[in-house]
């Protein structure tokens, strides 16, 4: 049974052409292949490590965008607001000023009228002062040649006068 | 689906034109078949390698031998067929049926024939492992002068399918069982694996490049176990010494009578040996069930032509079946035999129990995973 015995010549070559075998590849294949493969195995890994850690970042990024939108849109809001009310306020400012610039300018008016009035009414009673007193006087000069009736006058305005008393 | 149907057809082709017809030419004499000696012919080794479907032709290799003055260095067709060769002084000739040394070179002295001391001729299995050393090598720096051009692309088509494969032991039987030791051993194991598996393959192509039943030969399974015992012993580390030596139990069993340093010792030796038996049968038996399976043909055929075409049928489908199966036992031994070597590897690789134990919480479920497929594998091929 030569095939449960084991020949010496089979030995020997297969030690030598496992040895040749095993020193080629150890020399030329192996740490090529094993390193190629193990950078690429690491890459992948790092790859999906990279990929996973950008979408995280993507989806921070969006959220982030999102608020300073969000915030925007407030302070947007806010600020026309602000202006709104502003305008209202300046609207009514300015409706108050001009209010109360039209009632200085009515006041003044109204003075000036009174006054020009007072100044008339001055003059027109000055003017019927005048007038009254050139009647007056002519009048006293009709009555005063007359004795009779000068006296008769003086009683008449005494008369009055203690009626009033 | 051509390509398939190709396949197809080169196996059936091989099959019948093949073993058969070589088998058949072999004996067309009237002379009763041997089954034993024709299956031990086949898986055996011989001087001179089989010209493809030509029996009788042999294609002459070297034969060195150390006779009783020196070394001799002749082609292996000056002994053929019972030739006698005269190189010097010295008379050789191939040993006949009846000598204790059948079938090997022996040197005739005073018409006794004497066993040469050394015979390292390279015969025609020593000749299918130069081929499968150029096959494994080639393809191998054919994929290593790819990786040296492309460093981070995988490639496609033929050199895909060995770096696939390559990957596949690397990443789920090196890396998973050593761990941060597998840059260390992988040139090893993988070389391992590749040779085994193209030695495997080539034993199953009936025609010249293949056809030598090598690592269904005890030899060889021998010389890659030994390897793998070497690398265990030399690179074990000094806990694995001691769990030999003065392993951790008590102590009346290895004080007095060193019951356990024993077994452990016994131990040692039984792992290679399981190497051996474990490839070597496997193969063979394999090779074995394809050429009964021929065989019976030339045997029922002896009994009655008609027996003979009906087992003809029967037969050449049971083979090609066979031969398919072997194309995946094939694969399967190669792995199985990487996979336990990286195991016994790794079991010499142990820390202190501390530091392991931390060390096999975090690899339990991987190593559960590994030794399923183990078991897997070992219940599929017994």
């Amino acid at each position: 049974m030569e095939l449960f015995t084991p020949d010496f010549g089979l030995i020997f070559w297969m030690f030598v052409g496992f040895a040749v075998l095993f020193i080629i590849l150890w020399k030329f294949a192996w740490p090529v292949i094993l390193k190629t493969v193990d950078n690429r195995a690491e890459l992948i890994d790092k790859g999906v490590e990279y990929a996973q850690n950008a979408k995280e970042q993507l989806d921070n990024a969006r959220n982030e965008a999102q608020k300073y939108i969000d915030d925007a849109r407030r302070q947007q809001a806010d600020m026309l607001r602000e202006a709104d009310k502003m305008k209202n306020q300046i609207i009514e400012e300015a409706r108050g000023a001009a209010q109360k610039e039209a009632q200085k300018v009515m006041a003044q008016a109204k003075l000036s009228i009174e006054q020009q009035q007072k100044e008339a009414e001055a003059q027109f009673k000055n003017q019927v002062s005048d007038f009254a007193l050139q009647i007056a006087g002519k009048i006293v000069k009709d009555r005063v040649s007359n004795d009779e009736a000068q006296s008769q006058l003086v009683n008449t305005y005494l008369d009055q006068l203690e009626n009033k008393n | 689906m051509t390509r398939i149907l190709k396949i197809f057809l080169i196996t059936v082709i091989s099959v019948f034109v093949g073993t058969p017809a070589t088998l058949a030419s072999d004996h067309n004499g009237d002379e009763a078949i041997n089954p034993k000696e024709l299956i031990f012919e086949h898986l055996g080794d011989g001087y001179g390698w089989e010209a493809p479907f030509q029996h009788h032709i042999r294609i002459p290799l070297p034969v060195i031998v150390k006779a009783s003055d020196g070394f001799h260095i002749f082609m292996s067709s000056k002994v053929a067929d019972g030739k006698i060769y005269k190189d010097g002084d010295v008379e050789f000739k191939i040993a006949g049926k009846d000598s204790p040394y059948k079938g090997k070179v022996v040197e005739i002295r005073n018409g006794e024939e004497i066993k040469p001391s050394i015979d390292i001729s390279i015969t025609k299995n020593v000749a299918a492992i130069f081929v499968s050393i150029i096959i494994v090598v080639g393809l191998l720096l054919w994929l290593a002068s790819y990786h040296r051009r492309h460093p981070y692309k995988t490639p496609r088509k033929g050199l895909g399918a060995i770096e696939a494969l390559m990957t596949f032991i690397y990443d789920s039987v090196v890396k998973s069982t050593l761990k941060d030791q597998a840059r260390r051993f992988a040139p090893y194991l993988l070389s391992v694996f590749f040779f085994i598996f193209v030695m495997n393959l080539l034993g199953l192509i009936v025609v010249f490049p293949g056809g030598a039943n090598l690592t269904g030969n005890i030899a060889v399974t021998l010389v890659l176990a030994i390897l793998t015992f070497l690398v265990t012993n030399i690179f074990g580390t000094k806990h694995y010494w001691k769990e030999i030596f003065w392993p951790d139990v008590p102590l009346w069993l290895k004080f007095p009578l060193p019951i356990m340093p024993l077994i452990e010792i016994f131990g040692m030796f039984t792992k290679p040996a399981a190497l051996t038996v474990r490839l070597f049968a496997n193969m063979m038996g394999g090779h074995m069930i394809v050429l009964v399976l021929t065989l019976l043909i030339f045997i029922f055929a002896a009994v009655n032509p008609v027996a003979g075409g009906a087992t003809t049928v029967v037969s050449v489908l049971f083979s090609i079946f066979m031969l398919l199966i072997d194309v995946l036992v094939s694969f399967i031994q190669a792995y199985v035999f990487t996979m336990l070597s990286t195991i016994f590897i790794s079991l010499a690789q142990e820390r202190e129990h501390k530091a392991e134990e931390k060390h096999q919480k975090e690899t339990e479920q991987q190593s559960a995973s590994s030794k399923s497929a183990v078991t897997a594998v070992t219940v599929a091929n017994n």
